[in-house]
């Protein structure tokens, strides 16, 4: 871009925007700041009010706590299985789909497409959907957190448009014109040509599974089965009315100030594999990769 | 496929001409089975799992029994609309969903376009990626943290909100409990994680600007703001308003997960919106066909809200989705 000379009007404009962006900096990240010095901070001067900017009587007990809670680990592990199973199911199909969808020379490629989008503006509802879980069975077992959701029509979407744009209609016609079949070239040209793409589902369709919490809510029962979201909503969020009892005990008030904390280290614990996957996002994510979706 | 439309002579009669294409679609049908294998899966699971409960929406029209099953059940046809729009909470639930979505609309649509904007307007790329690191990371944390957060944040007794709200002589208050909060909390909360993410659609637009506008704009001595005014608004124009489009039609369907999940005994009056209402009564209460009719009358309004603004929106000669 052209350099010039700034005017008074552009400084001041400058200025406002330095400032407005740090002030959105600034409130987004003191609240994930706080979870991280609160979790690690003593539970007792955190909860009267005496940590806000650095972390005051560091204990790591909170998270020895959790590391010992049965539900928190068998649901962890429980996320973990379901996100792993999910994605590559979650990857398989939507790549393979995505891919026939952007060839020009699929017959029936407008209807197929038409077919897609349309659920993405009208859908089967909750109720016939728990009616026909419950018919086929999935009901409570480890099927019914990965088949619903095998494919999202919005990474449909934006997989073909990465492969209409990325792969060249010349490499296929020399692969024709060689008598590579279409398997073969998903196979062995279009699949290595798409790291970034599958780079960036993997990353949509993991977060999505291990937020996920509606799918365990409506279609499992045993508590044996649940992830790890569920058992966050039993400790985060519904003991939330034990605060509104008038408490004098002391001892109670230091077990509910213990309990208090120790959700700030559930919090950092939780959040823990997603942010590992969030440098990933970062390196690979595509931008003309989203943009192309929206007209789809 | 060029060799087949060659095989074809110009001077065929138009039936030959029909009959052959007829055998073309066949042969090129069946060239090209390996991709309608790749396809196949994805059209199973899509049928399965959403066609199949879509049509199973009629079991909204039926008086559904479970030991008969969906197609056996008797007709009643619009008995559990009636019922639903009689029901005194009527008008409350549609209240609530309502107001809700457009809160949520009004703040939360328009700022990561400023936010967007504002980024584009920075000179370096450092200070800009920071940004964008630090705020796109809330996108990623569960609805159940968040509102965990929420809810550890705005404790009555140990909460560092009221802590704070304490220290400076005010009266400590379970914002969780009380109605009038309600919407607030869930609005500003899910710009607080949603705003940053929401700015990547525009940056990317803003970028694909030809840079030669702005170049124009400078030799023609056009200040900052008038160079945003007149040349990056009008540039993501298109975006705003197909973005706009899709969140119209689902201005009835507010996300069940967070407002199920910041719902108690106490904010109910601001805090049921028809989606928590079909889960209780078809779920809970196993009144599946009233539920059914309650969410399909969800679901027919917002697509009816698609079509009217994406017609609205060509008419006023802007962009629409098809």
């Amino acid at each position: 871009m052209a350099k010039t000379k700034l005017t008074r009007q552009d400084k001041i404009l400058t200025f406002g925007v330095f400032s407005f962006l740090t002030f959105a900096v600034i409130v987004v990240a003191y609240p994930l700041y706080f979870v991280v010095i609160a979790s690690i901070s003593d539970p007792l001067v955190v909860n009267t009010g005496k940590v806000w900017i650095i972390p005051r009587g560091i204990t790591f007990g909170g998270y020895a706590k959790i590391f010992q809670h049965k539900d928190i680990l068998r649901a962890y592990r429980n996320s973990f299985l379901y996100m792993v199973t999910g994605t590559t199911l979650n990857l398989a199909l939507t790549i393979s789909a995505a891919y026939a969808l952007s060839r020009k020379d699929l017959i029936g490629r407008n209807l197929f497409m038409g077919i897609l989008t349309f659920t993405m503006f009208f859908t089967g509802g909750l109720i016939p959907l728990f009616l026909l879980i419950r018919g086929l069975g999935l009901y409570d077992t480890f099927l019914v957190m990965i088949l619903p959701n095998a494919v999202s029509v919005f990474n449909v979407i934006i997989a073909r448009t990465f492969f209409q744009s990325n792969v060249p209609q010349e490499l296929l016609d020399a692969a024709v014109m060689d008598g590579c079949s279409d398997f073969r070239f998903f196979f062995s040209i279009v699949l290595p040509l798409s790291g970034a793409i599958i780079a960036v589902l993997m990353v949509f369709y993991a977060v999505g599974h291990w937020n996920s919490f509606f799918n365990a809510l409506i279609f499992l029962k045993s508590r044996e089965r649940f992830p790890l979201q569920i058992i966050l909503r039993d400790i985060l969020i519904q003991n939330q009315f034990q605060e509104e009892m008038e408490v004098t005990d002391e001892n109670a008030v230091m077990a509910m100030m213990l309990a208090e904390s120790i959700k700030y280290g559930i919090i950092i614990v939780a959040s823990v594999p997603v942010l590992l996957l969030y440098p990933f996002v970062q390196k690979h994510y595509v931008r003309g990769v989203m943009v192309g979706a929206i007209k789809g | 496929m060029g060799e087949f439309s060659t095989a074809v002579g110009k001077g065929a009669e138009e039936t030959g001409i029909r009959a052959t294409h007829k055998v073309l679609l066949r042969v090129r049908i069946i060239q090209r089975w390996q991709l309608y294998v790749l396809l196949l899966p994805t059209l199973v699971v899509i049928g399965i799992f959403v066609y199949v409960p879509m049509y199973g929406r009629i079991i909204a029209f039926k008086n559904f029994k479970p030991y008969l099953g969906i197609l056996g059940s008797d007709w009643v046809g619009f008995r559990h609309f009636l019922r639903f729009f009689n029901a005194p909470s009527f008008w409350r639930l549609i209240g609530n969903t309502i107001t809700l979505s457009l809160y949520q609309l009004a703040a939360g649509f328009p700022i990561p376009i400023i936010l967007a904007l504002a980024m584009n307007l920075l000179p370096g790329q450092r200070f800009k990626k920071t940004v964008q690191m630090i705020t796109y990371a809330p996108h990623f944390i569960s609805t159940v943290v968040i509102v965990g957060m929420l809810s550890v944040f705005l404790s009555k007794n140990f909460g560092m909100v009221n802590h704070f709200i304490d220290s400076i002589g005010g009266e400590r208050l379970f914002f969780l409990g009380r109605p009038k909060y309600f919407q607030s909390l869930y609005v500003w909360s899910g710009v607080w994680q949603n705003a940053g993410w929401g700015t990547i659609i525009y940056l990317a637009a803003l970028s694909s600007i030809d840079p030669e506008l702005h170049e124009a704009a400078i030799v023609d001595g056009a200040t900052m703001w008038q160079r945003v005014w007149n040349i990056d608004i009008p540039g993501i124009l298109p975006t705003i308003v197909i973005l706009l489009i899709l969140r119209m039609g689902h201005v009835m369907s507010v996300g069940f997960e967070k407002v199920y999940l910041m719902q108690n005994a106490l904010n109910l009056g601001r805090s049921e919106i028809i989606a928590t209402y079909v889960y209780k009564m078809g779920l809970l209460n196993a009144q599946y066909s009233f539920a059914a009719a309650v969410g399909l009358f969800n679901a027919v309004i917002n697509f009816i809200m698609l079509l009217s603004v994406n017609r609205l929106s060509k008419a006023l000669g802007q962009t629409g989705l098809w």
